[in-house]
Protein backbone atom coordinates (compact mmCIF):
# COMPACT_ATOMS: atom_id res chain seq x y z
CA UNK A 1 0.00 0.00 0.00
CA UNK A 2 1.49 3.33 -1.04
CA UNK A 3 1.29 6.49 0.98
CA UNK A 4 -1.35 7.78 -1.44
CA UNK A 5 -3.50 4.75 -0.81
CA UNK A 6 -3.22 5.51 2.87
CA UNK A 7 -4.58 9.02 2.52
CA UNK A 8 -7.16 7.80 0.07
CA UNK A 9 -8.47 5.20 2.46
CA UNK A 10 -8.51 7.76 5.27
CA UNK A 11 -10.65 10.04 3.22
CA UNK A 12 -13.25 7.66 1.83
CA UNK A 13 -12.96 4.57 3.98
CA UNK A 14 -11.73 2.67 0.90
CA UNK A 15 -14.65 0.33 0.51
CA UNK A 16 -12.99 -1.27 -2.53
CA UNK A 17 -10.27 -2.71 -0.28
CA UNK A 18 -12.94 -4.24 1.94
CA UNK A 19 -14.66 -5.69 -1.13
CA UNK A 20 -11.44 -7.28 -2.33
CA UNK A 21 -10.67 -8.81 1.04
CA UNK A 22 -14.17 -10.27 1.42
CA UNK A 23 -14.09 -11.64 -2.13
CA UNK A 24 -10.72 -13.31 -1.63
CA UNK A 25 -12.04 -15.19 1.39
CA UNK A 26 -15.37 -16.30 -0.06
CA UNK A 27 -13.93 -17.25 -3.45
CA UNK A 28 -11.18 -19.36 -1.85
CA UNK A 29 -13.80 -21.09 0.31
CA UNK A 30 -16.12 -21.80 -2.62
CA UNK A 31 -13.28 -23.11 -4.77
CA UNK A 32 -12.38 -25.52 -1.99
CA UNK A 33 -15.95 -26.77 -1.86
CA UNK A 34 -16.10 -27.25 -5.63
CA UNK A 35 -13.19 -29.65 -5.49
CA UNK A 36 -14.83 -31.78 -2.82
CA UNK A 37 -16.37 -35.09 -3.84
CA UNK A 38 -20.18 -35.17 -3.93
CA UNK A 39 -20.42 -37.42 -0.89
CA UNK A 40 -18.96 -34.85 1.55
CA UNK A 41 -22.25 -33.09 2.53
CA UNK A 42 -23.99 -36.44 3.16
CA UNK A 43 -21.03 -37.75 5.12
CA UNK A 44 -20.92 -34.54 7.15
CA UNK A 45 -24.59 -35.01 8.05
CA UNK A 46 -24.08 -38.62 9.10
CA UNK A 47 -21.05 -37.78 11.24
CA UNK A 48 -23.09 -35.04 12.87
CA UNK A 49 -25.92 -37.50 13.59
CA UNK A 50 -23.54 -39.90 15.29
CA UNK A 51 -22.02 -37.17 17.46
CA UNK A 52 -25.46 -35.94 18.39
CA UNK A 53 -26.27 -39.31 19.88
CA UNK A 54 -23.76 -38.44 22.60
CA UNK A 55 -23.40 -34.65 22.82
CA UNK A 56 -25.55 -31.68 21.95
CA UNK A 57 -23.90 -29.85 19.02
CA UNK A 58 -25.22 -27.49 16.36
CA UNK A 59 -24.93 -27.84 12.60
CA UNK A 60 -22.26 -25.10 12.51
CA UNK A 61 -20.20 -26.81 15.21
CA UNK A 62 -19.01 -29.48 12.81
CA UNK A 63 -16.91 -28.76 9.76
CA UNK A 64 -15.55 -31.31 7.34
CA UNK A 65 -12.83 -30.19 4.97
CA UNK A 66 -11.02 -32.18 2.34
CA UNK A 67 -7.60 -30.79 1.48
CA UNK A 68 -6.09 -32.04 -1.73
CA UNK A 69 -2.48 -30.95 -1.76
CA UNK A 70 -0.03 -32.53 -4.19
CA UNK A 71 -0.33 -36.28 -3.85
CA UNK A 72 -1.93 -36.52 -0.44
CA UNK A 73 -5.55 -35.92 0.59
CA UNK A 74 -6.35 -35.00 4.18
CA UNK A 75 -9.84 -35.20 5.58
CA UNK A 76 -10.12 -32.69 8.38
CA UNK A 77 -12.93 -32.99 10.89
CA UNK A 78 -13.52 -30.15 13.31
CA UNK A 79 -16.04 -30.42 16.11
CA UNK A 80 -16.58 -27.73 18.68
CA UNK A 81 -17.91 -29.39 21.82
CA UNK A 82 -19.99 -27.40 24.26
CA UNK A 83 -18.26 -26.69 27.56
CA UNK B 1 -14.39 -25.54 -38.46
CA UNK B 2 -15.81 -22.56 -36.58
CA UNK B 3 -14.42 -21.45 -33.26
CA UNK B 4 -17.20 -21.38 -30.67
CA UNK B 5 -17.02 -18.50 -28.17
CA UNK B 6 -19.43 -18.23 -25.25
CA UNK B 7 -20.10 -14.88 -23.60
CA UNK B 8 -21.03 -15.71 -20.02
CA UNK B 9 -21.06 -14.25 -16.49
CA UNK B 10 -23.33 -15.97 -14.02
CA UNK B 11 -24.85 -12.66 -12.91
CA UNK B 12 -27.47 -10.94 -15.06
CA UNK B 13 -27.31 -7.41 -16.39
CA UNK B 14 -23.53 -7.15 -16.49
CA UNK B 15 -23.19 -6.67 -20.26
CA UNK B 16 -23.22 -10.11 -21.93
CA UNK B 17 -25.59 -9.16 -24.73
CA UNK B 18 -23.87 -5.79 -25.27
CA UNK B 19 -20.57 -7.71 -25.48
CA UNK B 20 -21.85 -10.48 -27.77
CA UNK B 21 -23.17 -7.87 -30.20
CA UNK B 22 -19.96 -5.81 -30.08
CA UNK B 23 -17.47 -8.67 -30.31
CA UNK B 24 -19.47 -10.53 -32.97
CA UNK B 25 -19.68 -7.36 -35.06
CA UNK B 26 -15.97 -6.67 -34.53
CA UNK B 27 -14.97 -10.16 -35.70
CA UNK B 28 -17.11 -9.75 -38.83
CA UNK B 29 -15.58 -6.32 -39.50
CA UNK B 30 -12.18 -8.02 -39.49
CA UNK B 31 -13.40 -10.24 -42.32
CA UNK B 32 -14.38 -13.33 -40.34
CA UNK B 33 -17.70 -14.94 -41.16
CA UNK B 34 -19.50 -14.73 -37.81
CA UNK B 35 -22.86 -15.73 -36.38
CA UNK B 36 -24.17 -14.56 -33.00
CA UNK B 37 -26.67 -16.91 -31.34
CA UNK B 38 -29.03 -15.77 -28.59
CA UNK B 39 -29.30 -18.59 -26.01
CA UNK B 40 -31.58 -16.60 -23.69
CA UNK B 41 -34.75 -18.62 -24.24
CA UNK B 42 -37.85 -16.63 -23.29
CA UNK B 43 -35.91 -13.37 -22.99
CA UNK B 44 -34.88 -12.66 -26.57
CA UNK B 45 -32.93 -9.37 -26.65
CA UNK B 46 -29.95 -9.73 -28.95
CA UNK B 47 -32.26 -8.91 -31.89
CA UNK B 48 -33.06 -5.50 -30.35
CA UNK B 49 -29.43 -4.69 -29.61
CA UNK B 50 -28.51 -5.66 -33.19
CA UNK B 51 -31.48 -3.73 -34.61
CA UNK B 52 -33.01 -6.69 -36.46
CA UNK B 53 -36.04 -7.35 -34.21
CA UNK B 54 -38.55 -6.83 -37.01
CA UNK B 55 -36.83 -9.34 -39.26
CA UNK B 56 -37.10 -12.32 -36.90
CA UNK B 57 -39.39 -14.93 -38.45
CA UNK B 58 -37.97 -18.20 -37.17
CA UNK B 59 -35.75 -18.78 -34.16
CA UNK B 60 -33.22 -21.20 -32.68
CA UNK B 61 -35.88 -23.54 -31.24
CA UNK B 62 -37.77 -23.65 -34.57
CA UNK B 63 -34.57 -24.95 -36.18
CA UNK B 64 -33.99 -27.53 -33.44
CA UNK B 65 -37.59 -28.75 -33.76
CA UNK B 66 -37.29 -29.00 -37.53
CA UNK B 67 -39.96 -26.32 -38.06
CA UNK B 68 -37.54 -24.19 -40.09
CA UNK B 69 -34.22 -24.68 -41.81
CA UNK B 70 -31.12 -22.81 -40.71
CA UNK B 71 -31.14 -20.73 -43.88
CA UNK B 72 -34.71 -19.65 -43.11
CA UNK B 73 -33.91 -18.71 -39.50
CA UNK B 74 -30.51 -17.05 -39.82
CA UNK B 75 -30.73 -13.28 -40.29
CA UNK B 76 -28.09 -11.48 -42.33
CA UNK B 77 -26.99 -8.23 -40.69
CA UNK B 78 -27.79 -5.18 -42.81
CA UNK B 79 -24.87 -3.00 -41.69
CA UNK B 80 -21.93 -5.35 -41.43
CA UNK B 81 -20.75 -7.86 -44.02
CA UNK B 82 -19.98 -11.41 -42.87
CA UNK B 83 -22.34 -11.01 -39.88
CA UNK B 84 -25.37 -13.18 -39.09
CA UNK B 85 -27.79 -13.52 -36.17
CA UNK B 86 -29.89 -16.40 -34.84
CA UNK B 87 -32.62 -15.21 -32.47
CA UNK B 88 -33.69 -16.90 -29.24
CA UNK B 89 -37.13 -18.41 -28.96
CA UNK B 90 -39.77 -16.56 -26.94
CA UNK B 91 -41.23 -19.82 -25.66
CA UNK B 92 -41.71 -20.16 -21.92
CA UNK B 93 -40.53 -23.77 -22.12
CA UNK B 94 -37.07 -23.60 -20.58
CA UNK B 95 -36.30 -27.13 -21.80
CA UNK B 96 -36.78 -26.19 -25.45
CA UNK B 97 -33.03 -26.34 -26.01
CA UNK B 98 -31.76 -29.90 -25.88
CA UNK B 99 -28.10 -30.83 -25.97
CA UNK B 100 -28.59 -32.98 -29.09
CA UNK B 101 -30.55 -30.17 -30.76
CA UNK B 102 -27.93 -27.55 -30.00
CA UNK B 103 -25.17 -29.91 -31.11
CA UNK B 104 -26.91 -30.51 -34.44
CA UNK B 105 -27.28 -26.79 -35.15
CA UNK B 106 -23.70 -25.97 -34.11
CA UNK B 107 -22.33 -28.81 -36.25
CA UNK B 108 -24.20 -27.52 -39.26
CA UNK B 109 -23.05 -23.91 -38.65
CA UNK B 110 -19.50 -25.02 -37.95
CA UNK B 111 -18.70 -25.83 -41.57
CA UNK B 112 -20.01 -22.45 -42.73
CA UNK B 113 -18.65 -19.92 -40.26
CA UNK B 114 -15.32 -18.85 -38.74
CA UNK B 115 -16.82 -17.79 -35.40
CA UNK B 116 -19.96 -18.75 -33.51
CA UNK B 117 -20.63 -16.33 -30.63
CA UNK B 118 -23.04 -17.69 -28.01
CA UNK B 119 -24.83 -15.04 -25.91
CA UNK B 120 -25.55 -16.84 -22.61
CA UNK B 121 -28.54 -16.27 -20.35
CA UNK B 122 -27.86 -15.30 -16.73
CA UNK B 123 -27.48 -17.91 -14.01
CA UNK B 124 -25.33 -20.99 -13.59
CA UNK B 125 -28.05 -23.54 -14.21
CA UNK B 126 -29.24 -25.34 -17.32
CA UNK B 127 -29.65 -22.41 -19.72
CA UNK B 128 -26.20 -21.03 -19.03
CA UNK B 129 -24.70 -24.53 -19.11
CA UNK B 130 -26.26 -25.18 -22.52
CA UNK B 131 -24.69 -21.98 -23.90
CA UNK B 132 -21.20 -22.88 -22.70
CA UNK B 133 -21.24 -26.66 -23.18
CA UNK B 134 -19.74 -26.76 -26.69
CA UNK B 135 -17.46 -23.70 -26.32
CA UNK B 136 -13.81 -23.56 -27.34
CA UNK B 137 -13.28 -20.18 -25.68
CA UNK B 138 -15.18 -18.20 -23.04
CA UNK B 139 -15.43 -14.47 -22.47
CA UNK B 140 -16.29 -14.01 -18.80
CA UNK B 141 -18.00 -10.62 -18.49
CA UNK B 142 -17.45 -9.12 -15.04
CA UNK B 143 -18.42 -5.82 -13.44
CA UNK B 144 -16.04 -4.49 -10.76
CA UNK B 145 -18.48 -5.29 -7.99
CA UNK B 146 -18.65 -8.09 -5.39
CA UNK B 147 -21.58 -10.19 -6.61
CA UNK B 148 -20.49 -10.09 -10.23
CA UNK B 149 -16.93 -11.19 -9.38
CA UNK B 150 -18.19 -14.03 -7.19
CA UNK B 151 -20.58 -15.23 -9.90
CA UNK B 152 -17.80 -15.06 -12.48
CA UNK B 153 -15.76 -17.39 -10.30
CA UNK B 154 -18.70 -19.78 -10.09
CA UNK B 155 -19.13 -19.81 -13.86
CA UNK B 156 -15.37 -20.49 -14.20
CA UNK B 157 -15.95 -23.57 -12.03
CA UNK B 158 -18.68 -24.71 -14.42
CA UNK B 159 -16.54 -24.06 -17.51
CA UNK B 160 -13.88 -26.26 -15.91
CA UNK B 161 -16.18 -29.12 -14.93
CA UNK B 162 -19.44 -29.16 -16.90
CA UNK B 163 -18.35 -28.29 -20.45
CA UNK B 164 -17.89 -30.82 -23.23
CA UNK B 165 -14.15 -30.20 -23.20
CA UNK B 166 -14.00 -30.87 -19.45
CA UNK B 167 -16.19 -33.97 -19.63
CA UNK B 168 -14.14 -35.46 -22.45
CA UNK B 169 -10.80 -34.56 -20.86
CA UNK B 170 -9.83 -32.39 -23.83
CA UNK B 171 -7.79 -29.20 -23.71
CA UNK B 172 -9.74 -26.86 -21.40
CA UNK B 173 -11.85 -23.96 -22.64
CA UNK B 174 -9.68 -20.89 -23.16
CA UNK B 175 -10.84 -18.29 -20.62
CA UNK B 176 -10.83 -14.51 -21.12
CA UNK B 177 -11.70 -11.88 -18.54
CA UNK B 178 -13.63 -8.87 -19.82
CA UNK B 179 -14.24 -6.19 -17.21
CA UNK B 180 -17.13 -3.93 -18.21
CA UNK B 181 -18.75 -0.79 -16.79
CA UNK B 182 -15.39 0.28 -15.41
CA UNK B 183 -15.23 3.70 -13.81
CA UNK B 184 -11.61 4.84 -13.27
CA UNK B 185 -12.60 7.83 -11.20
CA UNK B 186 -14.48 5.71 -8.66
CA UNK B 187 -11.53 3.30 -8.61
CA UNK B 188 -9.27 6.27 -7.79
CA UNK B 189 -11.57 7.21 -4.94
CA UNK B 190 -11.36 3.69 -3.51
CA UNK B 191 -15.03 3.07 -4.24
CA UNK B 192 -14.65 0.46 -6.97
CA UNK B 193 -12.52 -2.66 -7.38
CA UNK B 194 -9.61 -1.97 -9.73
CA UNK B 195 -8.64 -4.04 -12.77
CA UNK B 196 -5.79 -5.61 -10.82
CA UNK B 197 -8.09 -6.39 -7.86
CA UNK B 198 -10.40 -8.36 -10.16
CA UNK B 199 -7.45 -10.00 -11.94
CA UNK B 200 -5.97 -11.04 -8.57
CA UNK B 201 -9.18 -12.74 -7.53
CA UNK B 202 -10.23 -14.45 -10.76
CA UNK B 203 -6.70 -15.18 -12.01
CA UNK B 204 -7.49 -15.51 -15.72
CA UNK B 205 -5.99 -13.53 -18.64
CA UNK B 206 -7.45 -10.07 -19.25
CA UNK B 207 -9.06 -9.60 -22.66
CA UNK B 208 -10.17 -6.03 -22.13
CA UNK B 209 -11.64 -3.32 -19.97
CA UNK B 210 -14.77 -1.57 -21.22
CA UNK B 211 -15.42 1.74 -19.48
CA UNK B 212 -18.83 2.78 -18.23
CA UNK B 213 -20.07 4.83 -21.15
CA UNK B 214 -23.19 6.73 -22.15
CA UNK B 215 -22.62 5.53 -25.68
CA UNK B 216 -23.83 2.02 -24.72
CA UNK B 217 -27.35 3.21 -23.93
CA UNK B 218 -27.40 5.38 -27.05
CA UNK B 219 -26.31 2.41 -29.16
CA UNK B 220 -28.99 0.16 -27.70
CA UNK B 221 -31.63 2.85 -28.28
CA UNK B 222 -30.72 2.79 -31.95
CA UNK B 223 -30.18 -0.94 -32.30
CA UNK B 224 -26.58 -0.55 -33.43
CA UNK B 225 -23.80 -2.40 -31.57
CA UNK B 226 -21.62 0.09 -29.67
CA UNK B 227 -18.46 -1.07 -31.47
CA UNK B 228 -19.74 0.79 -34.54
CA UNK B 229 -19.43 4.04 -32.56
CA UNK B 230 -15.73 4.62 -33.14
CA UNK B 231 -15.87 7.95 -31.29
CA UNK B 232 -16.97 6.33 -28.04
CA UNK B 233 -14.52 4.99 -25.48
CA UNK B 234 -16.60 1.82 -25.10
CA UNK B 235 -16.60 1.28 -28.87
CA UNK B 236 -12.83 1.69 -29.03
CA UNK B 237 -12.28 -0.59 -26.04
CA UNK B 238 -14.39 -3.30 -27.70
CA UNK B 239 -12.36 -2.93 -30.93
CA UNK B 240 -9.18 -3.44 -28.91
CA UNK B 241 -10.67 -6.54 -27.27
CA UNK B 242 -11.47 -8.01 -30.70
CA UNK B 243 -7.87 -7.42 -31.81
CA UNK B 244 -6.62 -9.24 -28.71
CA UNK B 245 -9.07 -12.09 -29.26
CA UNK B 246 -7.53 -12.46 -32.71
CA UNK B 247 -4.07 -12.66 -31.17
CA UNK B 248 -2.73 -9.11 -31.31
CA UNK B 249 -0.95 -7.90 -28.20
CA UNK B 250 -2.05 -4.33 -27.69
CA UNK B 251 -2.05 -2.18 -24.57
CA UNK B 252 -5.13 -1.41 -22.50
CA UNK B 253 -6.70 2.04 -22.72
CA UNK B 254 -9.22 3.96 -20.59
CA UNK B 255 -7.88 2.57 -17.31
CA UNK B 256 -7.15 5.98 -15.85
CA UNK B 257 -9.16 9.09 -15.27
CA UNK B 258 -9.12 11.12 -18.44
CA UNK B 259 -7.74 14.58 -17.88
CA UNK B 260 -10.21 16.80 -19.60
CA UNK B 261 -8.56 19.40 -21.78
CA UNK B 262 -9.68 23.00 -21.76
CA UNK B 263 -11.86 22.68 -24.86
CA UNK B 264 -13.41 19.44 -23.75
CA UNK B 265 -14.34 21.01 -20.44
CA UNK B 266 -15.71 24.02 -22.24
CA UNK B 267 -17.82 21.86 -24.51
CA UNK B 268 -18.76 19.46 -21.74
CA UNK B 269 -17.86 16.50 -23.95
CA UNK B 270 -18.60 13.17 -22.37
CA UNK B 271 -17.50 9.58 -22.86
N1 LIG C 1 -19.95 -0.30 -20.69
C1 LIG C 1 -21.21 0.03 -20.34
N2 LIG C 1 -21.50 1.30 -19.98
C2 LIG C 1 -22.76 1.65 -19.63
N3 LIG C 1 -23.80 0.82 -19.62
C3 LIG C 1 -23.60 -0.47 -19.97
C4 LIG C 1 -22.29 -0.93 -20.35
N4 LIG C 1 -22.38 -2.26 -20.65
C5 LIG C 1 -23.69 -2.61 -20.47
N5 LIG C 1 -24.43 -1.55 -20.08
C6 LIG C 1 -25.86 -1.52 -19.77
O1 LIG C 1 -26.15 -2.54 -18.83
C7 LIG C 1 -27.40 -3.12 -19.05
C8 LIG C 1 -27.30 -4.62 -19.17
O2 LIG C 1 -26.56 -4.97 -20.33
P1 LIG C 1 -26.78 -6.34 -21.12
O3 LIG C 1 -25.75 -6.39 -22.19
O4 LIG C 1 -28.21 -6.48 -21.53
O5 LIG C 1 -26.45 -7.37 -19.95
P2 LIG C 1 -26.73 -8.95 -19.86
O6 LIG C 1 -26.87 -9.49 -21.26
O7 LIG C 1 -25.52 -9.48 -19.15
O8 LIG C 1 -27.98 -9.12 -19.04
C9 LIG C 1 -27.95 -2.47 -20.31
O9 LIG C 1 -28.85 -1.45 -19.95
C10 LIG C 1 -26.71 -1.87 -20.97
O10 LIG C 1 -27.03 -0.74 -21.73
MG1 LIG D 1 -28.41 -10.71 -22.13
Amino acid sequence: MSIFDYFRSKKTGNTAAAAKERLQIIVAHERGQRKQPDYIPQMQQEILDVIRKYVKVDQDDVSVQLDDSNNCSVLELNITLPD
Amino acid sequence: MAKIIVVTSGKGGVGKTTTSAAIGTGLAMQGHRTIIIDFDVGLRNLDLIMGCERRVVYDFVNVINGEASLSQAVIKDKRTDNLYILAASQTRDKDALTQEGVQKVLDELSTNYDFIVCDSPAGIEKGAQMALYFADEAIVVTNPEVSSVRDSDRILGILQSKSKRAEQGKEPIKEHLLITRYNPSRVNDGEMLSVSDVEDILAIPLLGVIPESEAVLKASNQGAPVILDSQATAGQAYSDAVQRLLGDEIGHRFLNVEKKGFFKRLLGASA
